[in-house]
Parts: structure tokens; sequence; C-alpha cells
């Protein structure tokens, strides 16, 4: 797999602390919802540093799009967040990753949870599953700090529907506008609002590894098959 | 429970260059503890001078790889069989 | 107050000290490299023990004992085959002289062996003379469990992945046995001078 050039052609801030960058890749081969690429920064001196991010636009989509949360003391992050701009480049290769996908072939339910961050390869499932105008029911369950943490939240409460529905959870401080739910994704959360075992569901679960572990547990506890939770780690924190 | 690391997914980029299927959907019995899942699912390690996949199950090492710009070691001793779809005949 | 003899550096000096190795470039913090998850020993169930050639312990020390034994502060430069060196380090921590005084033994080599399967091998004749310590403190503080605590191995003329994180004991060999990293590409000796981080270089 080769490194390609991507060139920003927008940045969109998301929250205050995501940003999505429109990037314009040619050569870009085509991607399934949930895969990844490697990012590639190399400075004056020779120095790289290399990250990997979620792709968030779905297959078909005229630019590519990642959703990069900013770490603080990050290497990568910091640069694509804050210092990125319109026409500036960078190497990335992909799509990478066959593990974490849906393909929008199967009428399967799906349920998708995330943590934070995590929302953005599912992100890329939902707007895969709008635009292949798919029937199969998909549940998102995503969980987020703040009102203000939640990704892409006008998108998500647009594309609700008779195949698609989004559950909000918060588990910080309680917003005077959020009437939601407020708590972290537990079983009790994951019985009320996901599908039952029954069904057979494909779960996917994406987020910061404490999340992902717990969520997965949670799952398998409940009665789904440990082969149909796939899951994608984001690390101690996520991002 | 070790929640400091990422999973199998975080590797996907640098075994697909050594690999010509997508290893991380398939499956392994580890060689220590024969428990059998997707390589994508095992715990990987990235920050060590090389890469490092645990079983799940176990934490065995079950792959190390090393790559200098020329030239890659692989390990795959932790891993009793690798289990893939078959190529198109 | 005893005369300073100027220009003296005695022979404990790190050869190089200051410099900066082949292909490596000077960081400021301290990366954490891992190949598996941080090893949680309780420190009444922490030993280290000297393993002779013939399988027998020839010495061993509970971390009371270990930490009685007689201790240095050095000052060291430290060298990542991954590139990163981080110049002046001060650690604290019981010379190998000192571990492996009374050991008798013929062998050639020694296993450094850690907590969570990590090996590590190296000449017996690297980790004697001032060459090597296990290390318990770190910048004045005790070292944290990320970085190798409660002791890792400190053997700074060699890349650093040969000091051992959460090390337990080293065991003595007639026959080099190469380590987790040494039988999987990286050099078996590991110069940084001669820029030695992969087989055949």
């Amino acid at each position: 797999m080769r490194w390609l050039v991507a060139t920003v052609a927008e940045t969109v801030p998301e929250t205050p602390g995501a940003v999505t960058l429109r990037l314009d890749v040619p050569d870009w081969p085509g991607h399934r919802a949930g895969q990844h690429v490697d990012v590639r920064l190399t400075a004056e001196d020779g120095y790289s540093a290399q990250r990997s991010y979620s792709i968030a636009s779905p297959p078909g989509a005229d630019r590519l799009e990642l959703t990069v949360e900013r770490i603080d003391d990050g290497e990568v992050s910091p640069y694509l967040t804050t210092v990125a701009d319109v026409s500036d480049q960078f190497e990335l290769r992909g799509p990478i990753g066959g593990w974490f996908v849906w393909d929008g072939d199967d009428p399967t339910p799906v349920l998708l949870v995330a943590g934070g961050s995590g929302v953005v390869p599912l992100m890329a499932i939902l707007r895969h599953h709008v635009a292949s105008e798919s029937t199969a029911a998909m549940q998102l369950v995503y969980s987020a700090r703040t009102l203000g943490d939640v990704i892409y939240r006008k998108e998500l409460e647009a594309l609700t529907g008779p195949h698609r529905a989004v559950f909000l959870t918060l588990t910080r401080e309680s917003s005077p506008d959020w009437a939601g739910h407020q708590g972290r994704v537990d079983s009790a959360l994951l019985a009320e609002v996901g599908w039952p075992p029954s069904v057979r569901s494909h779960c996917y679960v994406c987020g910061p590894t404490p999340f992902v572990e717990s969520v997965a547990d949670a799952l398998v506890g409940l009665g789904h098959e440990p082969g149909r939770v796939k899951t994608e780690r984001f690390g101690p924190t996520g991002g | 429970m070790d929640t400091s690391s990422l999973d199998g997914n975080a590797t996907a980029g640098a075994l697909g260059d050594l690999f010509a299927f997508d290893v991380t959907i398939a499956l392994t019995t580890c060689a220590t503890c024969h428990d059998r899942r997707a390589v994508a699912e095992l715990r990987a390690y990235l920050e060590a001078p090389g890469i490092v996949l645990r079983c799940a199950s176990c934490g065995a090492v079950q792959l190390r790889l090393v790559r200098s710009s020329e030239r890659a070691w692989l390990d795959l001793r932790g891993i009793q069989v690798l289990e893939t779809r078959a190529t198109s005949s | 107050m005893p005369i300073v003899s100027r220009g003296f550096q005695g022979r404990r000096r790190q050869p190089g000290a200051g410099l900066v190795p082949p292909g490596q470039y000077v960081v400021d913090d301290f990366p954490v490299l891992t190949a598996g998850p941080t090893p949680v020993t309780a420190l009444e169930d922490w030993d280290f023990t000297v393993v002779d050639d013939s399988g027998a312990v020839a010495a061993r020390w509970t971390w009371d004992e270990f930490r009685s034994l007689p201790a240095e502060d050095v000052t060291v430069d430290i060298h990542c085959v991954t590139k990163w060196s981080k110049l002046g380090t001060r650690w604290e921590g019981v010379s190998l002289d000192t571990l492996l005084e009374g050991v008798d033994t013929a062998a050639e080599f020694v296993v450094a062996f850690s907590d969570g399967g990590y090996t590590t091998n190296l000449p017996l004749e690297d980790v004697l003379n001032g060459q090597a310590w296990v290390a318990f403190g770190f910048d004045g503080e005790e070292l944290e469990p990320e970085h190798g605590g409660p002791a890792r191995l400190l053997v700074p003329h060699l890349y650093f992945w040969k000091s051992a994180k959460w090390v337990r004991g080293v065991r003595l060999s007639d026959e080099d046995e190469p380590g987790f990293w040494e039988s999987v590409g990286y050099h078996n000796y590991g110069d940084p001078w001669r820029e030695q981080r992969y087989w055949g270089d």
C-alpha cells in the first residue's frame, strides 16, 4: 500500500475538540465504511510521525473526510486540528482494515455503540446506510461527555427515520438543554435500547479501550454472540 | 484487564505490507491457551521497538514484527494456526 | 574536603557522554515503549535472583534486602533503537558488580528476565565494571511502573531495549541466548556507536 498525497480542501470544526478535514486525494482507490487511514506528517528536518484515523465519509463520497479529535499532548492531532489549513498537504495510505466494516449488503439489524470519538467510523457506516438507502434496521447508541462534545449532532438528528435510530447519552455535566439520558452505557441501557440477542444483530463498538471492553463484555453478557460483536479500540483515552 | 492497549485493527496497515491477504480478519488459535479469535481483536502494542500482538484471553505473545527500512522480521510462534478464507481458485 | 584533581574523570565516565550516536535525535521527554501490559508486583512479593549456569539460585534478595545494598547515583545518556536519545538522565541503583560479587562462574553470557516474560541477553563482561545497574530511582524519585518500576536494568552503553524494565533477575549462561527482541531482528549486541540496530548491522 503506497503513500498518497492528501490536500486539505476544507476544515470543518465539529466541536471545540474535533475538526473534520475534507481532503482531495487523487488516486484514492475507494473504501468500505468503517475503515481507516494512516496519516504521516514529515517535518523539514525529516522527522516524521504517523497515526491512524478512521474515515468519516461513506464510500463514494466526493472527498475523503477524517474527523480528528485533538489530544492535548498529542503529536499529530494538534497539527491536524489547529494548524492544517486549506491547501496544506500530508501523506496518507489506505484504506486499511477489513474487520470493522459494514458493507450494507446484509439486511440483518445493526447496533452501533460509540464512545466519544469512536463515533467517527460508525458515522461512516450510518452515512453509507443513508446513501445506499439500506433498510437494515440500524441503531446508534452514542455516549459523549457533554452536549458540546457530541460530534455530528445535527446530522444525526436529521438522519433518523424508519430504519435508523440514534440514542444519545451524556456522562458528564448535565446541560439545561438536555432532557435526554444521562449515564454510562451499561448492560441495562443496552438491554433497553439495543437489539435482543435473538435478533442476531451485528454489533460494532468503538471508542476508548476501557469503554469498548466494558460495552463488549456487557453485550456478550446479555447474550450476544461474541463473533457478532466487532470492536475497535482507540487506546486509553480515545481520539 | 489491560486497558491501555490497542487492538489488531491498528496493525492492519503494518501487516498489510507483509501479507497478501487481510490478516486482521484471519482467525488465530493461540499456541498457549488455544483461544480462537480474529487478529483484529488481539491486544496490540505498537509503542515498542516493534509490533507485538498478544492473546486477548491469556496475554501470551502471538506475533512479533520488527521492521527496518530494508527488512522485516516476523515471529508467529505464538500462533498455533492461522485460519483465513480460501482465496478464489 | 578532598582535593579535586583537574581533568580526572575516572573510568566510570560513560564513553561518548554528551554526544549523540549516529542516527539518533535528542528528546526532552521520556517516551514509554512497551511490549505488553505494565506488570504489577507488590514489593513484598518482589525478589531479584541470580541464577547460575547450572540453573541454581546463586543469590537472592527481597526488596528490603535489595534496598539495603549499597546504591549509587549515576548520570548517563540513554539511546533507544527507535532513534531517540535522552542525555544526562539521573538514576539511582545497585551496581551489577555488587549483585554478582561472590558469584563464581565461568559463564560468558547473561539473560536478564522480567515480570511479564521479557528477556534480553548480554555478554557478562558488559554488565560488570561499572557498566550496569538495577535501578530503582529515576530523576530523584521512585522509578514509575511505566518506566520499569519498581526496578529495571540499566545498561546505558547499549541500546535501551537491553535495559530491561521490571527486571527480576539475571541468569548466567555458557551460551548466548537471544532475548525477546534479539530473536526477531534486533541486533544481538546493540552498540549505538556502531549503529547495531538489526541483525547483520
